[in-house]
């Protein structure tokens, strides 16, 4: 094997990864050239795996993204694969998918109620009807950064993706039209009373076993207006909506901090306020339904071994203390909208790739996808399925008063290890 | 301390005095009327008791926090003659210096209101009062022109006045001796040396245990954190002010914090402190005062744009509009050297009886004031809550950073103690960066105003003020200043200017602010 520099592609012009290419002495070629490590747009994978392109990639070559992380990432195919993997534990009668007296799954209950437009218009009219001054969220299964997204409270605002509605121009089941409606969290947790999601990232690098790894330095995001639950309020976006596409244009976005918390902040505040347990508890929970959607879509990714992904997970927490999916991103935004963003993002690139490319050479993608520890940086350890299993000691899943969640996950604080759940 | 009886029962008259006037003494004049119905008060033994029943139902420990409370703060007189200003200030150079001082500020504040054509206050139209009343909890999202209102002053002005400050008695003789004090300030108080440091904060010593060290990832929860939460939960279960104070010197578990610093404080949230904060809340909406734009003006400044504290912008307003109509902050300046400025009602300038103190509260804000309340918005989620507390800090210890004054935890004093301790400890530092210009003084000043919130990251903020408030006194701001510049040494070394100075000591936020303290006054060779 020659020994040289590792030829890098990419069609992502942004200079946190550039950087990190070049840093590394990695030399940067064209797609059509011998490459060893592409960082490929979401669009450009869907090529690079298709079938009529007949790509085959090399023991030398590595990507990003895995061929159908759409799986995960496509809003309607992630509850889709959520609430397979719920029935098929209930199915063999494990203890995780036992449900409380009203049907509601205890440990498996992480995302909101939703439903698929048009095919489950039906179901979802039979819910609406049971509560019906909630509010719901309606998102187009093919856009990111919030394009796209609006509020109902109203069975005739989404007349439209009615299948019976006369006035339905809605004829073809093309994918692009679809639509996920989900139950709207209308009881957030409010910090300075104001809203705000969590944004996480995840890095997967296998699928079966899955190993993966959790970045400990995620951050909440603001809405720049005050939250209100209120009806008049339903059309303004920013308060709503915390992507930061949408809330750099809003009239108080700060370009010094972009409304961006640090989980650390967060943490401070809730033990200060709430207290340690409760949210040591949160965190928990966090991580839990973090390997559960992976290991809900598990089966059915396609575990290329020259494949890795880093996921850019948004969670809400509701005033209860309780974290809900809203969605898995596969290209987390790598523009940076204020200095200290563009030094965390520098950093996140940093530490993916050195787990995904080891010491920095030329990939061989037969290699065992175990890193030493010393390489992590800044990730830690969310689960890994192998060194799971290998551990014979049975866990418990509740703790003996029954009130715990599942999670009996080692926070890495507590044993110095860099492991953050030991759960199988 | 107690050297003779009569110290000790005029002491003991005032502080009745004092308590006779709260509310306290009418809620344990209640308890002492209704424990009348128990069984086991006797006719016979009734005085006994009843303080038998103050001691079990914890009234007694409430008694025993306020008079605690009121030692904290109130500097008791060593004779029965003194006359109130030595309350104030014992050193008249001192007073007249502040006096001029609050001159100056007055004057700017009136030139601008000329300037602007604003009046001082202002009632609100019904209209705004309205439009207020539904912002209340919003009023970041408020957008007024605050463009020609510029701070009153900016604590370097401060530091000017105090660097001109001189003692009329004091000569040091013509020519500058190894005696001249290098630094900028050139007053003779006593200020402690690092033996007596050590002796004061005997608690942040190598061999006990610290929250901000000895709870770090790497050291194993059993050897000291586990032990130190569960003798914090005691010490909140007895409720004693005065054990949560020697507590917290070893730092607090953040999740034990907002309730120890409100004990220390002798904060509870009685039924008449919130209805005193809606009142208080009802005087912003009718009416409008001037230094309301100034706090405006310093919020966005400061705070908005603070990576920790931009989330509580909202609650910023809420505390301080509040706290500029609340009369019962005059109270502190019997032992303020400062005194609240007055005005008089439009037309009837010198005639007493239509004198105002202005603002209500006395206390003008400066830029970087709002940075007294933005941290403990970490703590207390409540606005009425978060008000008493930042109301209590403020008269306890944060007006001490703004007034000239002789009093050891003065910022005279303070400034003082950081350049004798530079002086003195790293003599080569002191004089290469007084030799290129940059005054260590001129650099450390502004953190210690602030009580360092902004510049330091608010987990160590917080481990910081939890000494501030165990040891009742401000030193410690000193002693860190001056370790940060003992930490970054060698660096400020290699500086040739006081930009390049400054950029050395900009950032603060990765520091690590327990361990810095012990080394230097614990582990360096001194």
């Amino acid at each position: 094997m020659m020994a040289g520099k590792v030829k890098w592609v990419t069609d992502i012009e942004k200079s946190v990864l550039i950087n990190n290419f070049e840093k590394r002495g990695w030399v940067q070629v064209t797609e059509s050239e011998d490459w060893n490590f592409y960082w490929m747009s979401v669009q450009t994978i869907r090529n690079v795996f298709s079938v009529e392109t007949g790509y085959r990639l090399s023991d030398d070559q590595i990507v990003n993204h895995f061929p159908n992380h759409y799986e995960l990432t496509r809003k309607d195919l992630m509850v889709k694969n959520i609430k397979r993997y719920r029935k098929e534990l209930e199915k063999e009668g494990s203890p995780l998918a036992e449900k409380d007296e009203n049907g509601k799954y205890l440990y498996l209950d992480f995302v909101p109620v939703t439903y698929m437009l048009p095919a489950d218009y039906n179901l979802f009219v039979e819910e609406f009807r049971k509560s019906p001054s909630s509010t719901w969220i309606m998102k187009p299964c093919g856009k990111a950064q919030g394009k796209g997204i609006f509020l109902i409270n109203k069975l005739s605002q989404i007349k439209k993706w009615s299948r019976d509605s006369k006035t339905s121009s809605f004829v073809s089941q093309s994918t692009k039209e679809a639509y996920v409606i989900s139950l709207y969290i209308s009881n957030p947790l409010l910090i300075g009373g104001r809203k705000f999601d969590l944004r996480l990232y995840v890095l997967v690098s296998t699928y079966r076993p899955l190993r993966c790894y959790m970045y400990k330095l995620g951050f909440c995001r603001f809405c720049t207006v005050k939250y209100t639950p209120s009806t008049s309020e339903l059309d303004n976006m920013f308060v709503h909506l915390t992507n930061v596409a949408i809330q750099k244009h809003g009239e108080d976005y700060n370009h010094i901090h972009g409304g961006k918390w640090t989980v650390s902040n967060l943490r401070l505040y809730l033990e200060s306020t709430r207290g340690k347990e409760v949210t040591g508890k949160l965190f928990d929970e966090i991580h839990w339904i973090i390997v559960q959607s992976l290991k809900a879509v598990a089966p059915v990714m396609n575990n290329d071994k020259h494949c890795f992904e880093c996921y850019g997970y948004d969670i809400i927490i509701d005033d209860k203390l309780k974290p809900w999916l809203i969605e898995v991103n596969a290209s987390p935004s790598l523009t940076s909208s204020t200095a200290n963003d563009r030094i965390l993002k520098y950093n996140l690139i940093n530490d993916t790739l050195n787990i995904a490319v080891p010491n920095g050479e030329i990939p061989d993608c037969k290699w065992n996808k175990s890193p030493p520890k010393e390489v992590l940086g800044n990730y830690e350890v969310l689960y890994d399925e192998e060194l799971a299993q290998g551990d014979g000691a049975e866990r418990e899943l509740r703790s003996r008063s029954g009130q715990s969640l599942g999670p009996r996950g080692i926070r890495s604080r507590d044993s110095g290890r860099s492991f953050l759940t030991t759960w199988k | 301390m107690w050297q003779e009886e009569s110290d000790l029962s005029l002491s003991i008259a005032q502080i009745v005095q004092k308590l006779k006037g709260s509310s306290l003494y009418a809620q344990l004049e209640r308890q002492a009327w209704a424990s009348l119905q128990r069984t086991d008060i006797k006719l016979e033994s009734l005085k006994e008791d009843i303080k038998r029943f103050f001691k079990t139902s914890g009234w007694e420990k409430k008694l025993q926090n306020a008079v605690y409370s009121e030692l904290s703060v109130f500097p008791l007189p060593s004779h029965p003659a003194v006359p109130p200003e030595h309350l104030k200030e014992p050193l008249v150079y001192m007073r007249k210096a502040q006096g001029s001082w609050e001159k100056r500020i007055l004057k700017s504040l009136n030139s601008m209101c000329t300037e602007l054509s604003i009046p001082l206050a202002r009632k609100r139209p019904v209209g705004d009062q309205k439009e207020l009343l539904n912002k209340w909890n919003e009023m970041g999202t408020d957008e007024p022109d605050l463009s020609h209102f510029r701070p009153v002053y900016a604590p370097k002005d401060f530091l000017e006045v105090l660097i001109n400050l001189r003692n009329p008695n004091y000569e040091n003789g013509d020519s500058p001796s190894f005696r001249t004090h290098l630094g900028l300030i050139q007053i003779p108080l006593k200020v402690k040396d690092i033996p007596e440091l050590k002796e004061l904060f005997v608690e942040l010593g190598l061999t006990t245990g610290q929250l901000g060290i000895d709870d770090s990832t790497q050291v194993p929860p059993e050897l000291f954190e586990n032990e130190h939460v569960r003798i914090g939960q005691k010490v909140l279960a007895e409720q004693d002010s005065a054990a949560a104070q020697q507590y917290v010197r070893q730092g607090s578990p953040t999740a034990l914090r907002a309730e120890l610093w409100a004990l220390i404080l002798n904060i509870s949230s009685q039924p008449e402190d919130i209805l005193y904060y809606e009142q208080l809340k009802t005087n912003v909406i009718q009416h409008d005062l001037l230094v309301d734009s100034l706090i405006y003006k310093d919020v966005k400044l400061t705070a908005s744009n603070d990576d920790y504290y931009f989330v509580f912008e909202d609650y910023l307003y809420q505390v301080l509009l509040c706290f500029s109509r609340d009369t019962s902050v005059l109270g502190h300046f019997a032992y303020n050297s400062a005194s609240p400025p007055r005005s008089y009602i439009r037309g009837k300038l010198g005639i007493e009886e239509y004198a105002v103190f202005y603002p209500p509260n006395g206390v003008i804000p400066f830029h970087g004031f709002s940075m007294y309340v933005a941290p403990l918005c970490f703590l207390y989620n409540e606005p009425s809550k978060l008000y008493q507390i930042f109301r209590e800090m403020y008269v306890r210890f944060f007006f001490r950073l703004h007034s000239i004054s002789s009093h050891p935890s003065g910022i005279v004093s303070l400034c003082l103690l950081f350049e004798t301790l530079l002086q003195t400890y790293l003599p080569q530092l002191f004089y290469h960066l007084r030799e290129i210009g940059a005054q260590p003084l001129r650099i450390s000043f502004k953190w210690m105003v602030r009580a360092f919130s902004g510049y330091l990251a608010t987990d160590q903020l917080l481990l910081l003020w939890d000494r501030i408030l165990g040891y009742n006194s401000l030193e410690i701001l000193a002693v860190l200043a001056a370790a940060v510049f003992a930490f970054r040494a060698v660096n400020l070394m290699e500086v040739t200017s006081l930009a390049a100075a400054e950029a050395v000591l900009a950032d603060l936020s990765t520091l690590k602010v327990m361990p810095l303290l012990q080394i230097f006054l614990f582990a360096t060779v001194t």
